[in-house]
């Protein structure tokens, strides 16, 4: 029974966590908010040549070679200090993509570009407003070019090229690569309720595509990126979780009123003891989806979902909770508070809703899989 | 990360399984499987008679208080070994539940507090489930203020330096099957409420001592009074100090909140099953979105009890002292018992109220729904559960408290209110 990481990942932990300190304190992050760049560019070439971008990428294609668990780690600490950078968009999901139905060509021209941050890709399916489903899908490829429009892509307008989900001649879902500094592709930053990570709406007329995977198999490799991917969000989520608890903590320790700390207040001590029971749960969660993401276990799907719905539950609890524990100063645009707020409530949307997760594990679990429900 | 036993550890389990396959009381697995939260587990054979014959059975083959010294009855195990023990006893260890204060708490309390004379006397019968222990901490005036208790002992006036005992305990699980208590006493109303109180072990047959259940409102009687009228104890019988009493409970309360990788139950499995069979709206429950987003929260908070049990088991694995994250165990367990028999109910729609031989699941969610009140309060509430976390993990300052310092006498207490 092992459901720890290892001593090497904690120190790598630690190695992460000290460059993120000194690399992307609460101003980076305010920086993005605020306007001007929507991604912060020093700290996104810093991570790769720290070569955590690379971690969960095979040194035959650039990349560290470590590992999905070391990929968890380095998730975590992104997601404690918000770090406003394409990560999700290019390592979770587009190298996944690659990693996963790439052909050898398509591997090697992406996957270095990837983890040395030369390159950013971007994961485009979901059609506007609504759950995606493959009848949404409406974005058509037809003799080689690719016309409709994707909203919204997260980091769309900062990427080089898209993964991009659409109907090929045969009507079936099929993903495609396409370029998105070429021909055919316009692009218009969208405004969001989290600044610090970019979205975009991008529109298609007869942009040249090359397929990804085999024609119709869209949507059954899409699936199974969004869990790989949901691991590794569940992770940021989860760093995110601790670091609004820890916030939450801090102030109810400093914080008088009364006379006294008000952390000493039960009305205050319970919710923040709630706090701490749901990252806690979330933390649980996460390590089975990192031991299925890592081992290739059957139960990723089972496993991705759960790590998903308890770390997006937790952190959309610590995070709203630490403003109530703020009180007044908590919803004031110099406190951090509202940044973990935001971004909470973006990731809990990002990769499907939690409605959409929900449905899927209890699906997943009935249908073949009971044991996990012991 | 895995999931497998080390090499030592999987040779362990071998051995357990062979002798567990050879020894279990396979007659009663089926009735332990589909046991009722609430019921004690078997109902075809007198569950104390049934709990005393396998934990003999397990004592005499040395499976009996794995993790407690051999001297004492039991078996010098890891910690380790005993929870890989626990997981393969299943339902079998229900059969012990008579035992699990005298194990868990009372035991170990006598282990660190008792004279070695008494511990040889006392343990071994305890281990080998021959008697039965309770303990006798809460009162009428003080259950989560345990220290508010007033249960008094006095020193008999003839010289015989034997103690005196009056007063009424409350909430007492299986007194009236118990032979020992450990009984703590005010022995001090002059001085502040911690400091005045004094540790006792006792016979339930002891003169004086009068046993009285309760009826709970679930309508199950699991919990007693026991009344204390002029019963008489040497003194011999104390343990720790006079005025030690509060620092003797704590060795017993914090091993009442160590029960690592014990897995309590949820009742997410049966939710679950339930759903894959009971129709929503002219369909399979489990298909309909609404049913799918409910059993989705209930289902990731059994399975982060789970690995958070197993966090803590790789932890005991490597030699290391868990984590407090096992401190959130019951609070989630009993909580999420509660709602999921509320939403059982709920899809059973208006035939959900009645409790009978055609509720699905042998009323399996309706007797939870009548139990998890006392889920929540037992064993500390889950306001002092929250307390416990707020301070003992995350490092909060403690309450003010206005009973500090003032002599316990002086401390005001219920039914002084002015109408």
């Amino acid at each position: 029974m092992n459901l720890d990481f290892s001593d090497e990942q904690k120190q790598l932990r630690d190695q992460v966590r000290r460059f993120l300190s000194e690399q992307c304190p609460p101003t980076a992050v305010r920086a993005i908010l605020e306007g001007g760049e929507r991604y912060d560019k020093s700290l996104y070439a810093g991570l790769a040549e720290l070569g955590v971008l690379g971690a969960a990428i095979p040194e035959e294609y650039g990349g560290v070679g470590l590992g999905h668990l070391e990929l968890c780690v380095v998730a975590e600490e992104l997601g404690r200090v918000l770090a406003p950078v394409p990560v999700a968009s290019s390592i979770y999901l587009s190298a996944e993509f690659l990693l996963l139905a790439g052909s050898e060509s398509q591997k090697s021209e992406w996957l270095p570009k990837l983890a040395s941050g030369e390159a950013i890709g971007a994961f485009a399916m979901v059609e506007g407003q609504g759950r995606t489903k493959p009848e949404s899908i409406k974005a058509r490829v037809s003799g080689g070019k690719l016309s409709g429009e994707k909203m919204p892509v997260a980091d769309g307008c900062d990427a080089d090229f898209a993964i991009v989900a659409a109907r090929d001649e045969k009507d079936a879902v099929s993903l495609y690569i396409v370029s998105l500094t070429g021909e055919g592709v316009t692009r218009k930053a969208l405004e969001s309720i989290d600044p610090t990570r970019g979205q975009a709406r991008i529109t298609f007329d007869n942009a040249p595509v090359e397929p990804l995977g085999n024609s119709g198999d869209g949507w059954h490799i899409a699936t199974q990126v969004l869990d790989r991917a949901a691991v590794l969000m569940a992770f940021e989520q989860l760093g995110g979780a601790d670091r609004a608890l820890e916030m939450a903590r801090d102030y109810a320790l400093d914080r008088m009123a009364f006379g006294r700390p008000i952390g000493s207040f039960q009305a205050i001590k319970h919710i923040l003891a709630d706090m701490y029971v749901s990252a806690t749960l979330a933390r649980s969660n996460c390590y089975y989806g990192a031991w299925a993401l890592s081992s290739g276990a059957s139960e990723l799907p089972v496993a991705a979902a759960t790590a998903r719905v308890s770390a997006t539950t937790a952190f959309q609890h610590c995070s709203k909770n630490n403003i109530q524990v703020h009180g007044g100063m908590g919803f004031t645009w110099a406190f951090d508070c509202h940044l973990y707020y935001r971004r909470s409530n973006g990731l809990a949307l990002a990769l499907g809703s939690l409605s959409t997760w929900e449905s899927q594990l209890i699906e997943r679990m009935s249908s073949g899989n009971v044991e996990a429900a012991a | 990360m895995d999931f497998k036993d080390s090499p030592e550890e999987a040779a362990f389990r071998k051995e357990v399984r062979a002798w567990l396959d050879e020894n279990a009381p396979k007659h009663l697995e089926a009735e332990l499987r589909r046991a009722n939260f609430g019921s004690s587990g078997v109902d075809s054979e007198d569950p104390i008679t049934a709990g005393k014959a396998w934990q003999k059975k397990k004592a005499e083959s040395g499976w009996a208080c794995l993790h407690w010294p051999k001297e004492y009855g039991g078996a010098a195990r890891t910690p380790i070994e005993r929870v890989i023990w626990g997981q393969e006893e299943g339902p079998y260890g229900a059969l012990s539940g008579p035992f699990v204060i005298g194990h868990g708490m009372c035991g170990p309390t006598v282990m660190t507090w008792a004279t070695e004379e008494q511990k040889r006397e006392l343990l071994p019968p305890l281990a080998s489930g021959e008697e039965i222990w309770c303990q006798l901490f809460s009162e009428p005036a003080g259950g989560s203020d345990l220290a508010g208790l007033r249960t008094k002992a006095v020193k008999a006036d003839d010289g015989s330096g034997d103690w005196i005992i009056n007063g009424q305990k409350i909430w007492t699980s299986g007194a009236q099957h118990s032979d020992w208590g450990l009984l703590i006493t005010r022995t001090d109303p002059n001085v502040a409420k911690h400091k005045g109180l004094t540790m006792f072990f006792l016979s339930m047959k002891t003169p004086g001592v009068d046993v009285r259940p309760i009826k709970q409102a679930n309508g199950a009687s699991g919990f007693n009074e026991v009344y204390f009228t002029d019963v008489r104890i040497p003194d011999t019988q104390r343990l720790g100090a006079v005025g030690q009493g509060w620092e003797v409970s704590l060795t017993t309360l914090m091993n009442e909140r160590l029960s690592i990788g014990s897995g309590m139950s949820t009742g997410f499995p049966e939710l679950f099953s339930f759903c894959m069979d009971a129709e929503v709206e002219g369909r399979p429950a489990i298909e309909d979105s609404a049913v799918r987003s409910k059993l989705a929260q209930f289902a990731v908070r059994q399975s982060g009890l789970k690995y958070t049990g197993m966090r803590a088991i790789t932890a005991l694995s490597k030699g290391e002292t868990p984590g407090p994250e096992n401190s959130i165990g019951k609070l989630v367990a009993g909580a999420t018992m509660q709602d999921l028999a509320i939403y059982a109910l709920d899809l059973q729609g208006q035939a959900g109220a009645l409790w009978d031989e055609n509720s699905p699941q042998n009323g399996r969610f309706q007797a939870m729904l009548m139990r998890s009140p006392a889920t929540r309060i037992e064993g500390g509430s889950d306001e002092i559960l929250r307390n416990i976390i707020g301070e003992r993990v995350l490092g909060l300052p403690g309450d003010i408290r206005v009973d500090k310092g003032i002599p316990f006498k002086d401390i005001p207490t219920s039914g002084q209110r002015k109408s």
